[in-house]
């Protein structure tokens, strides 16, 4: 039954790609998506979707892993302190005026300098243990956001629209190389989450019950800390911070396949490009010539299919 | 009867302060053996020290004649399971998943479920009678039906050895004499050795082989029901007054509470 489901949904995001190709500022005819005169517009669109799908599958499969790891269905891969480091990051970037290349880098540097403060937070020993990691990720962010707020305060207003990108996300491609190196980075760190399925399917029933299943948990715990916020982190630089879909993809994937990762993982990423390439035709269409910051709209849609699914779930138990 | 399991004068517990404080324990293969002791005595805490949840700060666990502390943790799942007091779930796998869990220590990382593993998880549910909630969602169960399906999960690894942590303080009595009903049966049918941690003296009495009596971290006095559950010892560890009868039907010995007025007069 979960592999119909699979196919349907990956039927989905094909009619998606190709809804998100011929839709745009400027709408281009199916059977004229091919011509060599539309090549250029074609290129911009598919690389547009190749972020979204890049975006959606790190995300969405990050906050699943977070989510059985932690054993909370709240927690979201941004919990760990990536996004507030990154805003935080280029809010100083900008305010010291460096650019172009520099900006992501400092954006990088500002998440990884967050993940590693909420570590050193939660850290006993050489043990992470997840109530704390919450509380320690809770902590830095709002710390992180509220000095964000104030250096944006602070500043003039020209540098205000810069930080909108950083802080609400755009799927605009502005860097070949540094995309290529990003999808490298998302797509192993996709797979190394992949290949500890059965490690997060045990530690979903709670650490303990891992490790009398014999899973080293704490091992665990830390490849995959560390890849989520490798993850996190260099897509904060290609895209900004978008929220929301760490959270409700992975729930709403849990709600179609059920909860085992080996399935989950597969089709949180099928069901998380449709959702980002949806959100990113919205963005790019709802109003004619300004693009919206995505993380609006991921907000905007997400939370009130949050709100369904968990009605409906309450309902069903 | 071979020796399974030795734990040799450990001591240990969370943080600086040892809980247990120099116990010994032997398991033969086919043994069931009680663990009573009042509240902080350390059950379930020896448990977790055998168990590798906690590391003992002194002394040494040997399962099979080999050291725990070296071995691979997959190994000594597949030789020992175990049940805790309650599981809850926050996520909807079916029971079966949760079945076929039990055989990870025996899969590695990415290979999948053999047909084996499929029949090996469904044999379990049948041995704890839940063969029929193998569809349904974990956290629409009952406790006694959740319980017998974690019991199952620890069938699934084809464990010789099983610990359990008062696995049956959330149930009452019907729920309480099936699952111990069944522990006998893999006792006595399949030489499955069991160690349990329980509250109740008089299902400890009941069913056990043997009974460890504990108190602040060491060994009381240990041996079968009628030795160890005299109203001395039991006055002593649990600072309270009891009477202890015979069960007219199995004839163990019967633990009852003699309550507060009736205390002082007796003093």
């Amino acid at each position: 039954m979960n592999s119909r489901r699979l196919v349907i949904l990956a039927a989905i995001l094909f009619a998606a790609i190709l809804i998100s190709a011929t839709r745009g500022v400027a709408d281009i005819p199916l059977r004229e998506l091919f011509l060599e005169a539309n090549r250029q517009i074609l290129y911009l669109r598919l690389l547009r979707i190749f972020l979204a799908i890049l975006v959606g599958c790190g995300l969405s499969v990050s906050g699943v892993a977070l989510q059985a790891m932690l054993k909370n269905p709240l927690a979201e891969p941004y919990l760990i302190g990536t996004s507030s480091g990154a805003g935080l990051g280029a809010v100083i970037g900008i305010m010291l005026g460096v650019g172009g290349a520099c900006l992501p880098a400092s954006a990088f540097a500002g998440a990884c300098a967050s993940v590693l403060l909420v570590y050193a937070i939660a850290r006993q020993g050489n043990k992470i243990p997840v109530q704390s990691l919450i509380l320690a990720g809770v902590i830095v962010s709002i710390a992180l956001s509220g000095i964000t707020v104030f250096a944006v305060t602070m500043s003039p207003d020209g540098a205000m629209r810069g930080l909108m990108w950083w802080l609400w996300g755009s799927l605009e491609v502005y860097d070949l190389r540094l995309l290529s190196i990003v999808a490298i980075l998302v797509a192993s760190g996709v797979w190394t989450i992949f290949v500890f399925s059965q490690d997060l399917n045990a530690m979903s029933i709670g650490e303990e019950e891992a490790i009398h299943l014999g899973i080293k948990t704490e091992t665990v715990k830390k490849i995959l800390f560390l890849v989520i916020s490798l993850v996190t982190a260099s897509l904060v630089c290609v895209s900004g911070v978008i929220g929301f879909v760490g959270l409700i993809i992975p729930h709403a994937t849990r709600f179609i396949v059920g909860p085992n990762h080996k399935v989950l993982i597969p089709a949180s990423c099928i069901l998380a490009s449709i959702f980002m390439i949806v959100c990113d035709l919205i963005a790019r269409t709802a109003v004619p010539v300004m693009e919206i910051p995505i993380g609006i709209i991921t907000a905007v849609i997400g939370a009130p299919l949050f709100i369904v699914l968990l009605r409906r779930k309450q309902r069903v138990s | 009867m071979s020796l399974l399991l030795k734990a040799d004068n450990i001591e240990g517990g969370y943080g600086k302060d040892a809980v247990i404080k120099g116990l010994s324990l032997s398991v033969n293969r086919g043994d069931f053996i009680g663990i009573i002791g009042p509240n902080g005595s350390g059950k379930s805490t020896l448990l977790r020290l055998i168990t590798r949840i906690l590391t003992p700060s002194k002394g040494r666990v040997e399962l099979d004649g080999i050291d725990v502390a070296g071995m691979d943790p997959k190994e000594f799942c597949r030789k020992a399971a175990f049940v805790p007091q309650d599981t809850l779930i926050n996520f909807s796998f079916s029971a079966l998943e949760i079945v076929l869990m039990g055989r990870i220590p025996h899969l590695k990382r990415m290979q999948p479920e053999t047909r084996r593993d499929f029949a090996l998880a469904e044999e379990s549910l049948g041995l704890t009678d839940s063969l029929y909630l193998k569809d349904r969602q974990i956290d629409s169960l009952s406790a006694g039906e959740r319980q017998r399906v974690i019991i199952a999960k620890a069938l699934a690894q084809e464990p010789a050895l099983l610990f359990l942590d008062e696995p049956t303080s959330h149930l009452d009595i019907g729920h309480q004499v099936m699952i111990l009903d069944l522990l006998k049966k893999l006792n006595k049918e399949q030489g499955l050795s069991i160690v349990i941690v329980l509250h109740d003296l008089n299902l400890a009495s009941e069913y056990c082989d043997s009974i460890m009596l504990l108190d602040d971290g060491r060994v009381f006095t240990e041996g079968t029901a009628e030795e160890v559950l005299t109203y001395q010892n039991i006055e002593t560890v649990y600072k309270t007054v009891v009477v202890v009868n015979k069960n007219p039907v199995s004839s163990k010995p019967y633990v009852i509470l003699v309550t507060g007025d009736r205390t002082c007069q007796r003093v």
